[in-house]
């Protein structure tokens, strides 16, 4: 799969109250929570987003509280995927369960500027910065990871297994 | 060659002999935790996999406690979908208002989390249950459905740092200074993917409710368990808890460790976090003039027995500061009751804060306690991420109980010894 969009980037330690306030929380439906997707450390993104775009962070993204509201919010927002120097493990792990790409790669977080258009191959690990011409590679997924992601997410992962095991 | 503590619990709950940092393994678990915000998104998935039953009923635990009693509508729709999941399934181990707690409170006390456990929560504080010998992490709700349905979650291996704390602590200075000292040094993502250890003769000296409390913020340095080995201390505290068997484990002497750092904490100050992030850290006396609005004494981190006794020993006799508002919130009924047995709600009340039902309300900018536009908070919770209280533009400052205290009654960010 290959994803082309333009970026926006945020500095270290995106919180996941940054992502997606707990004040709205009190719901879980995608499309509500997208509405608020990075709200308290940009106000106006969810409008200002297009589909297939792509966030760019450095350390730590997604730190904090284990909600997966906060990959939901940017996936539902129409995020295509999440470049970072480095990810939080809950949120890493949040990530891969429910299918949003992410991709580790310290130069390609340092480097890209808000607003380069970059394409991403989600399958190699290939990032070209289009605006620049650049090219980064994404520290790869280990097998089982890559397994689950192949599948789908976890749950599709588990049914399979589940079905396979019958 | 020898394994820490982490490993070992991991190696048993995967039937393997040995394993090593990085490796991957299936586990088998003993308790999969949800709240009412992780819960209902875990259920749907669950429900997706058209399984009849969850895997064990027993280990299944459901804490409505986050908005909880329901805020509003929508917490009453998410409470709600708990509720008929923890009916249809017959989970046991469902605690509805009148019995609940702040879970990572509730389950040491109920004694559902034991020594040696595996134990994974769809709640980001869940390794607060290492403070008592145990595995324990958070993870988010699909992984919580998966466990669900399978009893069993995947994990890598995590590389242990080695945290040795020397010395006696002075007065006033607990586990909320020590671990807040600790992000302090190595930042909010210091321990990322990692498990810390926590030993030394000031960790033999704590409490196992400041033990917990140091266990609760390994997440803030982006740990994956925080871990404490067993001593007399814990086994007296879940003996007479326990309704099943635990295995009490310890690190190997010849252990292998990412890395040992040690600190000598008998001059170790009360410590502040000052806004946005936990590892902002000052040692009190270098705080300087800080007014305040309010003043939030609880949660998950503190909201403990002992967080109270320290709380009421320095506002007994004194009033909260007439231009703020004190909010205690004991994190258990069990908790609540203790507090007005020993007098301590009394002493609550008498100085003119406000004593809540068991709820994580405010910590995470729920509700009982919202910071408007520009108002600041002294907080026993956790965390002081931008709006994590309210208003984007109010700020949270994290303390342990006794500078709370202190600045109920000053108005301002305080000192213990200034109050006495």
């Amino acid at each position: 799969m290959e994803f082309t969009g333009r970026t926006w980037k945020f500095g270290s330690d995106v919180d996941t109250d940054a992502i997606i306030p707990a004040r709205y929380l009190n719901t879980s439906e995608p499309a509500e929570l997208a509405k608020h997707c990075m709200e308290d450390a940009d106000e106006t993104f969810y409008d200002k987003v297009k589909t297939g775009d792509i966030i760019v962070a450095g350390k730590n993204f997604g730190c904090g509280s284990s909600r997966e509201h906060a990959p939901i919010a940017i996936k539902a927002a129409g995020l295509s995927c999440v470049i970072a120097f480095s990810f939080a493990r809950i949120f890493y792990r949040n990530a891969i369960n429910i299918g949003l790409p992410i991709f580790e790669c310290e130069e390609a977080a340092k480097d890209i500027a808000e607003g380069d258009k970059v394409k991403v191959d989600a399958d190699s690990g290939k990032i070209v910065n289009l605006t620049t011409g650049k090219e980064y590679q994404a520290v790869p997924f280990p097998e089982f990871m890559q397994k689950l992601i192949d599948a789908g997410g976890l749950m599709k992962y588990v049914a399979k297994e589940a079905k396979q095991r019958a | 060659m020898g394994m820490t503590i982490t490993e070992k619990i991991l190696a048993r709950h995967a039937g393997l002999d040995n394993v090593e940092p990085g490796q991957l393994i299936n586990a088998k678990l003993d308790v999969v935790l949800g709240n009412d915000i992780t819960a209902p998104v875990a259920i749907r998935e669950f429900e997706k996999l058209g399984m009849d039953q969850v895997f064990d009923k027993k280990r299944v635990v459901l804490v409505p406690d986050h908005f909880i009693p329901n805020k509003d509508i929508q917490s009453a729709e998410q409470a709600l979908a708990m509720r008929t999941f923890a009916k249809k399934h017959g989970i046991v181990n469902y605690f509805e208002v009148g019995r609940m707690g702040i879970e990572h409170c509730l389950l040491p006390e109920a004694g559902l989390v034991l020594p040696g456990d595996l134990i994974i929560g769809a709640d980001s504080h869940t390794c607060t249950y290492g403070a008592l010998g145990a595995f324990a992490t958070g993870v988010g709700s699909t992984d919580m459905a998966a466990a669900m349905a399978t009893g069993e979650a995947w994990f890598k291996v995590p590389e242990t740092i080695k945290f040795v704390y020397h010395g006696k602590l002075k007065p006033w200075v607990g586990g909320k200074d020590l671990i807040l000292h600790t992000i302090g040094d190595i930042g909010v993502d210091g321990a990322r993917y990692m498990a810390m250890e926590f030993t030394g003769e000031a960790i033999d000296d704590l409490s196992v409710e400041g033990r917990l409390t140091m266990a609760n913020m390994a997440i803030e340095a982006g740990g994956k368990n925080g871990i404490i080995a067993p001593d007399h201390k814990t086994l007296d505290y879940v003996k007479k808890r326990a309704k099943r068997d635990y295995q009490v484990l310890a690190s190997d002497p010849d252990a292998k460790y990412a890395k040992v750092i040690e600190y000598d904490v008998s001059e170790l100050e009360p410590v502040v976090s000052f806004p946005h992030l936990p590892e902002n850290t000052r040692p009190i006396s270098e705080v300087g003039n800080i007014t305040i609005d309010q003043v939030v004494i609880g949660s998950c981190t503190n909201g403990r027995i002992e967080d109270l006794r320290v709380a009421a020993k320095l506002l007994k006799g004194h009033k909260v500061h007439n231009e703020i508002r004190a909010i205690v919130i004991p994190g258990t009924q069990e908790i609540y009751r203790q507090a007005m047995t020993e007098g301590l709600v009394d002493i609550f009340i008498e100085a003119e804060a406000v004593v809540s039902t068991p709820t994580c309300g405010p910590c995470l900018g729920g509700y009982m306690g919202i910071l408007a536009k520009g108002e600041r908070c002294v907080s026993t919770t956790n965390r002081n991420f931008v709006g994590r209280m309210g208003h984007p533009e109010s700020e949270v400052y994290l303390s342990g109980p006794a500078v709370a205290a202190a600045s109920a009654v000053l108005g301002r960010i305080a000192s213990p010894e200034e109050v006495l």
